[in-house]
């Protein structure tokens, strides 16, 4: 990551054309696997995480390489990731007791 | 005081100084914004996921064929825009002001595009479906406030980006802005992008119908 910042930092071009051409193919994949998926209509949990792993890889892609976040300082990628992956897992903290409580209360 | 040049910055010690990011303000300023708005779609996801657990007869009412098919469509259409999009900014740093402009008003159009979509979705939705924010056919009327709230408020960001991106490629033919400020606008877009990769698997493919013996 540090290893660019030198040509990031001033603005200065970073990826070719044919760099991001291949994320977006990559990108135009994985979602033509997400509505595949739907087409086959798995059952919810297995969908779940499979989606959610996919929309991880799709969001590390846009960051990583269309937002520039690979090229640039570590100190920027460690200003902001932790922080908010820090903020997302307190918000699932609360999430996931309460909610499997809910299906456990669910009418069988 | 004039600000420090980042170039001399990078070669100092510990490759920090006055500016640890070598990043401009602006950039910065954007990268901040983004973080704390992902974390507003962050809790609005949450918050959908527990409703929908919370709720045993939660709907499904997507078909794929017209609902899957249209935000497909759309999700193809944003993520066309992103690529235009990194284009303009590269084209921008080049200094190929007329190729910068020209994929900007390719960005907003594929931005206006995906609104469009988007309206009729809504509309046939609203009209012919009887769903609003309070009510459906289906069953928890909670469905349409998440399914609207969402969704909506992504319409909104993508909305203001394309007229974001449109006051930006106007400044930038004018030679009034810079290339910096084409990439902080290309930031906010492609957040726009990344926010749909979320939306449009939990709120639209997890909502499919099912077939008949698939256990929900």
């Amino acid at each position: 990551m540090s290893a660019h910042a030198a040509t990031a930092s001033s603005g200065h071009d970073v990826g070719s054309s044919k760099l991001f051409v291949g994320v977006w193919i990559a990108l135009l994949g994985l979602t033509a696997f997400e509505v595949f998926l739907a087409y086959l209509r798995l059952p919810s949990l297995i969908m779940l995480t499979i989606l959610v792993g996919a929309s991880l890889i799709k969001a590390a892609l846009i960051v990583s390489y269309f937002m520039h976040l690979r090229f640039e300082r570590l100190g920027l990628f460690l200003l902001l990731v932790p922080a908010m992956v820090f903020c997302i897992c307190m918000m699932l903290i609360m999430f996931f007791p309460d909610s499997v409580r809910l299906m456990n209360m669910r009418p069988q | 005081m004039s600000e420090p040049e980042v170039e001399g910055i990078v070669e100092s010690p510990w490759s920090g100084g006055g500016s640890p990011f070598a990043i401009n303000s602006k950039k910065l300023g954007m990268w901040l914004f983004i973080v704390s708005d992902s974390l507003t779609f962050s809790a609005l996801l949450v918050s959908y996921a527990y409703v929908r657990l919370a709720n045993p007869d939660w709907p499904r009412p997507f078909e794929i064929y017209p609902a899957i098919a249209k935000s497909t469509l759309m999700t193809v259409i944003l993520l066309t825009s992103s690529l235009t999009m990194v284009f303009a900014v590269s084209a921008a740093q080049k200094g190929q002001t007329k190729r910068a402009v020209t994929m900007l008003w390719w960005t907003i159009l594929c931005g206006l595009a995906f609104v469009g979509i988007h309206a009729t979705e809504w509309y046939t939705l609203i009209t012919k479906e009887g769903v609003t924010p309070w009510s459906n056919p289906w069953g928890p009327p909670l469905f349409g406030g998440t399914f609207f709230g969402l969704t909506g408020l992504h319409m909104l960001h993508v909305t203001i980006g394309a007229v974001y991106l449109a006051v930006i490629a106007w400044g930038f033919g004018k030679g009034k802005w810079t290339a910096d400020h084409v990439e902080v606008s290309g930031l906010y877009w492609h957040f726009v992008d990344l926010v749909w990769m979320f939306i449009f698997p939990m709120v639209y493919l997890m909502s499919v119908t099912l077939k008949s013996g698939v256990t929900p």
